[in-house]
């Protein structure tokens, strides 16, 4: 067991931990952050994606007593239902989601790129998603959901 | 037509703020405290043995395990049209990762250990590997001198059953099954669908063009990203609770009563938001799994979460397909015989399956009228995973091979594949393969729409290099819910204190948007907004009867029923308002929430003025409003079992048409699908964005089982069962779509006219790719997936063939 305190979205956590559990096994089942989903726990969905140290990650494959002094974002600390983040916002309005379980991964993957490249073309958005797997949409209104937000910043600056 | 306020519109997902925050709970998301259990399945490492013994004694050691179950303690069989199964294999395993044992401990790891200590003794068995091999073992295969004409399948690479007469369920004919399935007892045949239409012999002999070919399809994965999850417990009362990711709450409720001989009244199901669906969360899974370990412990929570192996071994996949296809036409370009049989890859158990069959043989024609048919459609036990529902039900592995045949009919006649196919297309009052006439046959409405926007005949983009060839293909099809003639919906409709309203249904929101459809359908009825409506998810306890979420049929048969109950909700209101405002209730309307006299909109009240009654100085009037609505199909009639003729079988077909354009790399075989142009005809689009949600999904993952899904089998082991080895699409793989959705034909007992879309999404896409790869290149691919290598070996043929 170890004792390791990360920051998970802007709040201190305390954790005495195994070492072999994943950070996406702690944020589920200690913090109940299950905004995370488990899909392969082998890093092949994204599923489980959160932004570590502001780079995306699959949290399946971290293992959790790694993480003393860490921050992590999870999608419940992006934004709430009265506190949409812009991009929650546009998965909504463009009907970028259907059953649900690859969006909070696919979202936080979306914030990620544009975090890194605020004005991505099609092709780099589609490329940058392209380890989080969706089986309903087709992928065509999620790349559309990151593009309109990736242009509303446009003219916004 | 009526004006539409909410029918009509891309109202925003009732479900979409909960999943873009986190806050939708899928079931591994459910936080049960300190009674819960991990499960722990051991599974059959054979294709088929037989168990001499099971020894759980070291298991049983483990610290932290507190219950072992294994096929001694459910031996009733279960299944929804065949009941073919039991929970746990008991004195036969028939394929690798078919559940023998399972384990419930304090943690997981403590439950994988036990798991690795229960002993069993097998003796292997020799096994079915090929749906062929398996129907014809007894009677062909050691035949003593078949004629050639009846050995069409030797040389196929999937015919590889090597001890043919092996019978995988010597009492199939003890087996409970629905009346309309066909076992051949004492074979592996566990349904044969016959099709008679006219006279076969006549047919051919008129045919100036005859093509036969063979087509196959692997076993294909539904792979949804959420892993399937179960949470069983028992209450001190014996009360059984089952959380479940499924499509079919009833269903799974109705199984677990059979195989546990429990009333009814002692289990409820709950499905909160499922991950994805496709079929493989249809009838049962593996919620049975986990109920008689919580019957054996009282209080605790047992829950079963699947990894993504056992998703891909030990869930249902996608039947495999070998179809031999012999189509004949005129010189007039008309369609006059087509034979088909078609060996379908059923697995292990087919208590599913055996409908798929019957389908694909009913539709067996495709969308096009033709006068003589001979179709025999067999479900066949292999020693493969379990076949099981996939997104379109057969019509994905028919078309794949009869809309090849369209486009080499037509070269072999010089007509265009479009043109062609529209002479033959099913119309208003067709006969159908079946023998009935055809309601609504919008094909031909379809086909128009997809050429005038594909720019078929029309000249093909240039190539983007000079290794690279582009290609421009077609496809059709066509698909009617496949379901029992009386599977049935129902909702119940409550008005709140405040005018809002929660509508229940055991309708699964499994991503296509069921509850914002159905609230849509409520808010039209009743005249409110929206976003006044809300809709429930599942609790069996709670909401009433759905058959199942399947067969594209939720829009049109939970969606009658949830507006029979707005309707039924609505005239309760308004005859308290009648009174109220001393106006006849036929005179009301309600709108935006106000009921109101169209003469006289001043005089009005609001919905939650009546909702719970009304206080009138004589006395209180009306109670708290709750809509009623059932519906079930009219008039759906049988098929007669040797000739598969009847007047209707299923409530109504949607017709789509898709045109692929692609471009192949000559140097490495590799496909990319440039665009898909696509036309549906839906009878009223609901809500036109998650419509057109529904086609761009389905296109993508019919390119996924055009292009590399498939799961390898070698005599039954599983050589790909994770992401890596299982490619579906990725964002990189997506093509443009033009998306056409046309409402010509309203489905005269749909809501609001609306027919199914969901799965005729996916079934051309393949099909057209390969016609696609046709036109680019002149080689013709008859089984799936158009993967590269075997693209470039073809190519390679051809070169070699030609000099």
């Amino acid at each position: 067991m170890k004792t390791v305190t990360m920051l998970v979205n802007g709040r201190p956590e305390k954790l005495t931990l195994e070492p072999h559990r994943t950070l996406l096994d702690v944020l589920r089942e200690d913090l109940g952050l299950t905004g995370a989903k488990r899909g392969c726990e082998a890093g092949e969905c994204g599923a489980c994606t959160v932004i570590l140290n502001g780079r995306p990650v699959n949290s399946c494959l971290v293992l959790a007593v790694e993480l003393d002094g860490a921050e992590v974002l999870t999608i419940e600390g992006l934004g709430g239902p009265a506190s949409l983040d812009p991009l929650q916002q546009s998965f909504v309005d463009n009907f970028a989601l259907q059953c649900g379980y690859c969006t909070p991964g696919m979202i936080l993957m979306g914030k990620a790129l544009l975090a890194r490249n605020p004005h991505p073309s099609e092709d780099e958005v589609k490329e940058y998603i392209s380890g989080n797997l969706c089986r309903c949409t087709g992928y065509e209104n999620i790349v559309k959901a990151i593009m309109a937000v990736a242009a509303g910043g446009e003219r916004i600056g | 037509m009526a004006e539409h306020r909410v029918i009509g519109k891309s109202v925003l997902r009732q479900d979409a703020v909960d999943k873009v925050t986190g806050a939708a709970r899928f079931v591994d998301d459910i936080q049960f405290g300190p009674t819960l259990l991990h499960v722990k399945i051991l599974r059959s490492p054979h294709p088929h043995a037989r168990i001499i013994s099971v020894d759980t004694a070291a298991a049983e050691k483990v610290p932290g395990v507190k219950a072992i179950v294994t096929g001694r303690d459910c031996r009733q069989h279960v299944g929804l049209y065949l009941a073919d199964r039991t929970v746990y294999a008991t004195d036969r395993v028939r394929f690798v990762g078919e559940p023998v044992a399972g384990v419930a401990a304090d943690t997981v790891l403590a439950a994988s250990e036990a798991v690795s200590l229960i002993k069993v003794e097998y003796e292997p068995l020799p096994g079915v590997f090929d749906p062929v091999s398996g129907a014809l073992g007894k009677e062909v295969l050691v035949h003593d001198a078949p004629a050639a004409s009846d050995l069409w399948w030797q040389g196929l690479s999937c015919i590889t059953t090597k001890t043919p007469g092996t019978i995988l369920h010597e009492h199939l004919g003890e087996y409970t099954c629905a009346p309309f399935i066909h076992p051949v007892p004492g074979t592996n045949i566990s349904n044969h669908f016959k099709l008679r239409k006219g006279d076969i012999a006549q047919g051919f002999a008129a045919a100036d063009v005859i093509v036969e070919n063979v087509f196959t399809l692997p076993h294909i994965q539904h792979s949804q990203i959420e892993p399937h999850v179960a949470v069983a417990n028992v209450d001190r009362s014996g009360k059984v609770t089952v959380w479940a990711s499924s499509q079919s709450p009833n269903a799974v409720r109705k199984l677990i009563a059979t195989a546990f001989e429990l009333p009814m009244s002692k289990i409820r199901v709950i499905t909160p938001y499922v991950g994805g669906g496709f079929g493989g969360k249809a009838g049962l899974t593996c919620e049975a799994l986990v109920v008689p370990l919580a019957l054996r412990l009282p209080g605790y929570h047992v829950k079963l979460a699947l990894t993504r192996e056992e998703v891909f071994q030990g869930t249902f996949v996608r039947q495999g397909l070998v179809a031999r296809l012999k189509t004949g036409a005129d010189k007039n370009g008309r369609l006059v015989a087509m034979e088909a049989e078609l060996f379908w890859d059923g697995g292990a158990y087919t208590e599913y399956g055996v409908n798929i069959t019957r389908s694909g043989g009913y539709c067996s024609s495709g969308p096009y009228e033709i006068p003589n048919i001979k179709t025999d459609s067999y479900c066949v036990y292999t020693n493969h995973p379990v076949g099981g529902p996939m997104r379109g039900f057969g019509m994905p592995e028919i078309h794949w091979g009869i809309e090849q045949q369209m486009d080499i009919l037509a070269e072999k006649l010089g007509r265009d594949p479009l043109a062609f196919r529209r002479q033959n297309a099913l119309r208003e009052g067709s006969l159908a393969a079946f023998g009935g006439p055809m309601r609504g046959a919008t094909l031909v409405d379809t086909i128009d729409a997809v050429a005038a926007k594909s720019g078929w005949g029309g000249p093909k983009p240039p190539a983007s290099a000079p290794h690279k060839v582009r290609g421009r293909g077609i496809a059709c099809m066509y698909k009617a819910p496949s379901m029992p003639a009386n599977a049935q919906s129902s909702a119940i409709l409550k008005i709140n204190e405040d005018g809002t309203v929660h509508v229940l249904t055991t309708a699964m929101e499994i991503g296509q948007g069921s509850l914002t459809a159905l609230g849509q359908i409520a808010a039209e009825e009743l005249g409110v907004s929206a976003d006044m409506v809300t809709v429930n998810l599942p609790d069996t306890d709670y909401t009433p009867y759905e058959w199942q979420t399947v067969a594209s049929r939720i829009s049109y048969s939970a969606g009658n029923a949830v507006l029979a109950a707005a309707r039924d909700a609505k005239a309760q209101l308004l005859a308290v308002a009648a009174q109220v405002l001393d106006i006849p209730a036929a005179d009301l309307v309600i709108e935006d929430g106000q009921i109101f006299a169209r003469a006289n909109p001043a005089r009005k009240l609001a919905v939650s003025d009546v909702a719970m009654g009304y206080l009138l100085p004589e006395g209180a009037i009306g109670g708290p409003v709750i809509g009623r609505g059932s519906f079930i199909p009219a008039g759906i009639t049988g098929l007669d079992k040797e000739t598969g003729q009847g007047d209707c079988p299923a409530p109504f077909w949607t017709y789509g048409t898709q045109v692929a354009d692609i471009e192949l790399d000559t140097g490495t075989g590799e496909i990319t699908v440039h665009k898909v142009t696509a036309a549906y005809e839906v009878g009223k689009v609901i809500n036109p964005a998650m419509c057109k949600g529904q086609v761009q999904g389905g296109i993508v993952q019919g390119l996924g089982s055009a292009l590399y899904e498939h799961l390898v089998l070698s005599e039954g082991q599983f050589r790909n069962s994770d992401f890596v080895d299982y490619k579906i699409p990725t964002a990189t793989d997506t093509p443009e779509m033009d998306i056409i959705l046309l409402e010509t034909s309203p489905q005269a007992d749909g809501p609001f006219g609306a027919k199914g879309i969901a799965e005729p999404t996916m079934v051309p896409t393949a099909p057209a790719i390969a016609n696609a790869v046709y036109d680019a290149t002149g080689v013709r691919i008859l089984d799936l997936p158009l993967s590269a290598e075997k693209v470039l070996a073809a190519l390679k043929q051809k070169q070699t063939r030609e000099g």
